[in-house]
């Protein structure tokens, strides 16, 4: 039971549960109705409302004797067709907005039953804008009035409500408790049946509708500051105050309360009130109005002043004012309880305050914001954009109106291009849950329906490659003033610098940077960024493997971009596309990067991916970004004709991982598909006889060209978990990069090609498809196999085989690292590997800690995935 | 008339008056009452008053009853009403 029944009769209760009953009902029949059932009902409201608007006003105004009554009719009509021009065309029904280039659309749900409290200052406006919208949003209301106003207002509920009827609306849509308590309205805040409270009024309404639970749109009062500076069209200024201050006696929350003036026009500002009517109080005046329309009490604003005219409140209080009196000006010296005018007075009462300078003139208004008024309106008099923007950015209200009156431009549609309302969101400053002008989509719950979308694919890779033997010709065409050629010792040692030099245009400066053979350093990066800038190169060549042209392509991030930070454009990511970090698009200076592969197996000559090590941390951070691909690649394989057996054993196998992490992943598409399966054709082909015999010039052309291939698959599609798994134990125990895929690899196949534990979200495919893709692997190289499993099988054979066939060790174990030693490091393998941004978010499975805890164990005891397959 | 197996139709135009009229045989019959929605593209609070009302006679007269072909526009503004427990469907 969640309703508050304490003080009700059982015939009170009855009475309200039926108000519910009939509102809960028309509100499911409401729901069948179209978007043209509900514009025909509005436009008919909207019409009879502005029909009966000076009606209307008349009993608001006889029974709370508040206000002015041609005012007040002008309020009804705004509240009808003002509001009706902002909606007619605003779609409430089903779709009412649609991103097709974000695949999102947004759907318009109903609320239900909306209990609705209106204020006794805009008693009849208020009821007609909240039966208009709740039309126009298939909701029905129960009204509870201001207890001094439920008469009109129920006038106004019935009206609206025959109207509808009239034109096709449910049956019991709108009703309005007779003679409402704050009992009632405790125990329908609390009702099950009540969706949404929509409480405009003041303090007390606005609290209990936020103590009740209930979702809630709050509407309260509010304590507008208007600054006045030196810039402002004054007379302007001063007859829109007036305007907005008298409108309805000063009923309307959103007008001024303190006008903060600059010092230099103070005076001026002063006269013009009182030349156009006002009454400027003196300082015993003044004291005399904050003793007796400010409850000493409470600080607030006596009821009995609420929409008086300012000459009944000079008289009742016993100021001699002319008769015509618009206006009471009472200067004050400062905000808070010492000053009571500087609270919000609903009356033509009107506090001015006299500023030295613009930042005491912001600090009053801050003040005066704070003084109960945060989140509702504000308003700067300028011509000084500057002046606008700061008193905008300090000010926290919902409407900030600029040169133009308070209370008139508040409400929309008049003096500005606002939501025309009369119900003013405050933000959670002000207790509530939106800052909007209240409108139609405040009535909804707007459902986002968002379909399947797929990003923008890529295909990026450098845009010259020169291949096949004697490739390295290529480089005559081009020209430098100074070439700074980065390789290891061993390759300059055996001539390889030479025959680059050769090839190099005629009287080109060359430079030679040498780096140790081992993975790159930071330290080793800096070392050739130094002799980068002392030779001020033009052009940089890389000589080598993966280590070498890695080292050069962040020696020439660095070179061009001095403030790249390398830690932060390390940090891990999920999404390349998405990361925080951001490589740098400045360049200081520029060199081409020429890639000379002088290993079979990396493919950095074409990659965008370069590997650190960090030595300090024992790990290696991987940098990627298409930034990073060289810019010429150079894939000549009189390079690698020497290349020692277990180095061609080793790159080929990780010119191998490479395609089928490619060829699985989920990034895979028919562009790194070509790529990846034509990679591994020629690696199962080519690799054995290179291996076997180093003199094959075909076969050392044909995995020259292999591992480029694969590095263009990866360089799009990425890579996988045995990468990561590799980077991880590798780094820790000194293995070569390629003998660590090696371990891993039948593993990591055997993994991939089962039903995932957690399937990684892929967009881009329609299924988990890692062992589709393996079997079509066994079909292209011809292996075998009649259902995907069997193919399966045959790849790990094929894979298991090749491995063998290049005297590879096939366990962790077997390259005397001790269990013990293993044991030790597997939980930080494990997390390193998951760390790793090789798999994320490619690999087709997504990894958890322990799975990749199992890999690790599975590649220390190495035993054959073939055969567990098969007994499996 | 007390039969088994009652089927009713329920008039598109003014589905509350069917309804209100399936009372009087529902106070008579046994066993399972079909109301027929297959006319009825909307209903309105004197239709949702009387399926209540029917369901409460239904159920103290032993009676299952069944709402065929009701649209699933009418379906949500039933469920809103929290009727559907109160009913069988038949599409």
């Amino acid at each position: 039971m969640t309703e508050k029944n304490a003080n009700l009769s059982e015939d009170r209760i009855a009475y309200l549960e039926g108000l519910v009953r009939q509102a809960r009902a028309a509100a499911a029949v409401f729901t069948q109705y179209t978007q043209g059932d509900v514009d025909r009902i509005v436009k008919a409201m909207v019409t009879v409302g502005m029909e009966q608007a000076q009606h209307l006003a008349r009993l608001a105004f006889e029974e709370t004797k508040i206000g002015v009554l041609e005012d007040k009719a002008i309020k009804n009509m705004v509240a009808t067709e003002f509001v009706y021009n902002y909606i007619k065309d605003k779609p409430t029904v089903g779709t009412i907005r649609e991103y097709p280039e974000r695949g999102v659309a947004e759907v318009a749900e109903p609320i239900g039953v909306i209990f609705s409290l209106t204020p006794i200052t805009n008693p009849t406006a208020t009821v007609l804008f909240k039966c208009i919208v709740a039309i126009k949003t298939r909701n029905a209301a129960v009204f509870s009035p201001h207890p001094r106003a439920w008469r009109c207002c129920q006038e106004a509920v019935k009206i609206m409500y025959e109207t509808a009827l009239k034109h096709g609306a449910p049956e019991g849509v709108f009703t309005c408790i007779e003679a409402p308590t704050l009992a009632d309205n405790v125990y329908l805040m609390h009702h099950k049946d009540v969706s949404l409270i929509d409480a405009t009024g003041g303090r007390g309404a606005v609290k209990a509708a936020y103590s009740s639970g209930k979702p809630a749109l709050g509407v309260g009062p509010g304590n507008t500051p208007v600054y006045l500076e030196k810039t402002a069209d004054v007379g302007m200024a001063v007859v829109d105050i007036i305007t907005s201050k008298t409108f309805d006696n000063g009923t309307i929350c959103a007008s001024e309360q303190t006008v903060v003036i600059d010092d230099e026009i103070y005076d001026l500002v002063l006269k013009k009130f009182a030349d156009l009517g006002a009454h400027i109080c003196n300082e015993q005046e003044t004291a005399l109005l904050g003793r007796t329309v400010i409850d000493p009490e409470t600080g607030f604003m006596r009821p009995m002043a609420v929409g008086q005219k300012a000459s009944d409140i000079a008289r009742f209080i016993g100021l001699p004012v002319e008769p015509n009196t618009k206006l009471l000006i009472a200067p004050i010296r400062g905000v808070g309880p010492e000053h009571p005018l500087s609270v919000e007075k609903l009356f033509p009462v009107l506090s001015v305050y006299r500023a030295k300078s613009v930042d005491e003139a912001l600090k009053v208004c801050v003040d005066v914001n704070h003084a109960g008024g945060i989140g509702h309106t504000a308003v700067v008099f300028s011509r000084n954009d500057e002046i606008i923007r700061k008193f905008s950015h300090l000010i926290n209200a919902g409407r900030i109106i600029v040169n133009s009156p308070g209370s008139i431009g508040a409400i929309g549609g008049v003096y500005n291009d606002m939501v025309p309302t009369v119900s003013f969101g405050c933000g959670t400053g002000g207790g509530n849950s939106t800052m909007d002008n209240v409108s139609v989509y405040n009535y909804l719950n707007i459902k986002r329906v968002a379909r399947r979308t797929q990003a923008p694919m890529w295909f990026r890779v450098p845009n010259q490659i020169y291949f096949n033997m004697y490739a390295v010709e290529s480089l005559r065409q081009f020209p430098s003033r100074s070439t700074i050629i980065v390789t290891n010792p061993v390759l300059e040692q055996i001539g390889h610098v030479d025959i680059v030099r050769r090839h190099l245009p005629l009287q080109t400066p060359v430079h030679v940077t040498v780096i140790p053979e081992a993975e790159p350093e930071v330290k080793t990066v800096m070392q050739g960024l130094e002799a980068l800038n002392f030779y001020e190169a033009d052009q940089i060549i890389a000589l080598g493997g993966g280590s070498v042209i890695d080292a050069a392509k962040i020696m020439k991030l660095k070179y061009e971009s001095p403030q790249a930070d390398l830690e932060e454009l390390g940090a891990p990511f999920l999404d390349i596309r998405k990361r925080v970090a951001q490589y740098p698009t400045e360049k200081t200076k520029r060199a081409p990067l020429i890639a000379i592969s002088t290993t079979s197996g990396t493919g950095s000559e074409v990659t965008p991916f370069a590997v650190l090590f960090d030595k300090e941390r024992g790990r290696k951070v991987t940098l990627a970004d298409y930034s990073l691909s060289p810019d010429v690649a150079i894939v000549d394989p009189q390079f690698v004709m020497s290349m020692p057996k277990a180095l061609t054993a080793d790159t080929g196998i990780d010119c191998l991982t490479h395609a089928l992490e490619a060829g699985v992943s989920v990034y895979a598409s028919a562009y790194t598909d070509a790529h990846a399966m034509q990679a591994i054709r020629l690696v199962f082909k080519y690799l054995p006889i290179a291996y076997e015999h180093p003199d094959d010039e075909e076969a050392r052309t044909m995995m020259h060209n292999a591992a480029c291939i694969a590095g263009l698959a990866f360089s799009n599609a990425s890579v996988g978990v045995c990468h990561a798994l590799a980077h991880a134990f590798g780094a820790r125990f000194g293995i070569a990069h390629g003998r660590a895929n090696a371990l891993m690899l039948p593993h990591v196949i055997a993994y991939n090609a089962s039903v995932p534990a957690k399937f990684m979200p892929s967009p881009h495919q329609r299924s988990y498809n890692a062992h589709k893709k393996y079997a079509t692997v066994a079909d292209l190289l011809g292996l075998g196999g009649q259902t995907v499993e069997e193919k399966v099988k045959s790849l790990l054979v094929a894979t298991e085989r090749l491995l063998d066939r290049l005297e590879i060790p096939r366990s962790i174990a077997g390259l005397g690292i001790s269990k013990e030693a293993f044991e030790r490091a597997v939980p930080d393998l494990s997390m390193m590997a998951f760390d790793d941004p090789s798999w994320r978010p490619t690999n087709p499975r997504m990894p958890l800690l322990s799975e990749l805890s199992d890999l690790l164990w599975s590649a220390y005891q190495g035993r054959s995935q073939a055969k567990a397959v098969e007994a499996a | 008339m007390a039969s088994d197996g009652v089927w009713l139709s329920v008039e598109g135009q003014r589905p509350a008056h069917t309804l209100r009229e399936a009372r009087k045989t529902l106070e008579g019959a046994q066993g399972e009452v079909v109301l027929d929605f297959s006319s009825v593209q909307r209903i309105d609070s004197g239709a949702l008053q009387a399926l209540g009302d029917l369901a409460d006679t239904a159920s103290g007269n032993g009676i299952h009853l069944v709402l065929s072909n009701v649209s699933i526009d009418i379906y949500k503004v039933l469920k809103l009403m929290g009727l559907t427990s109160r009913f069988s469907f038949r599409l």
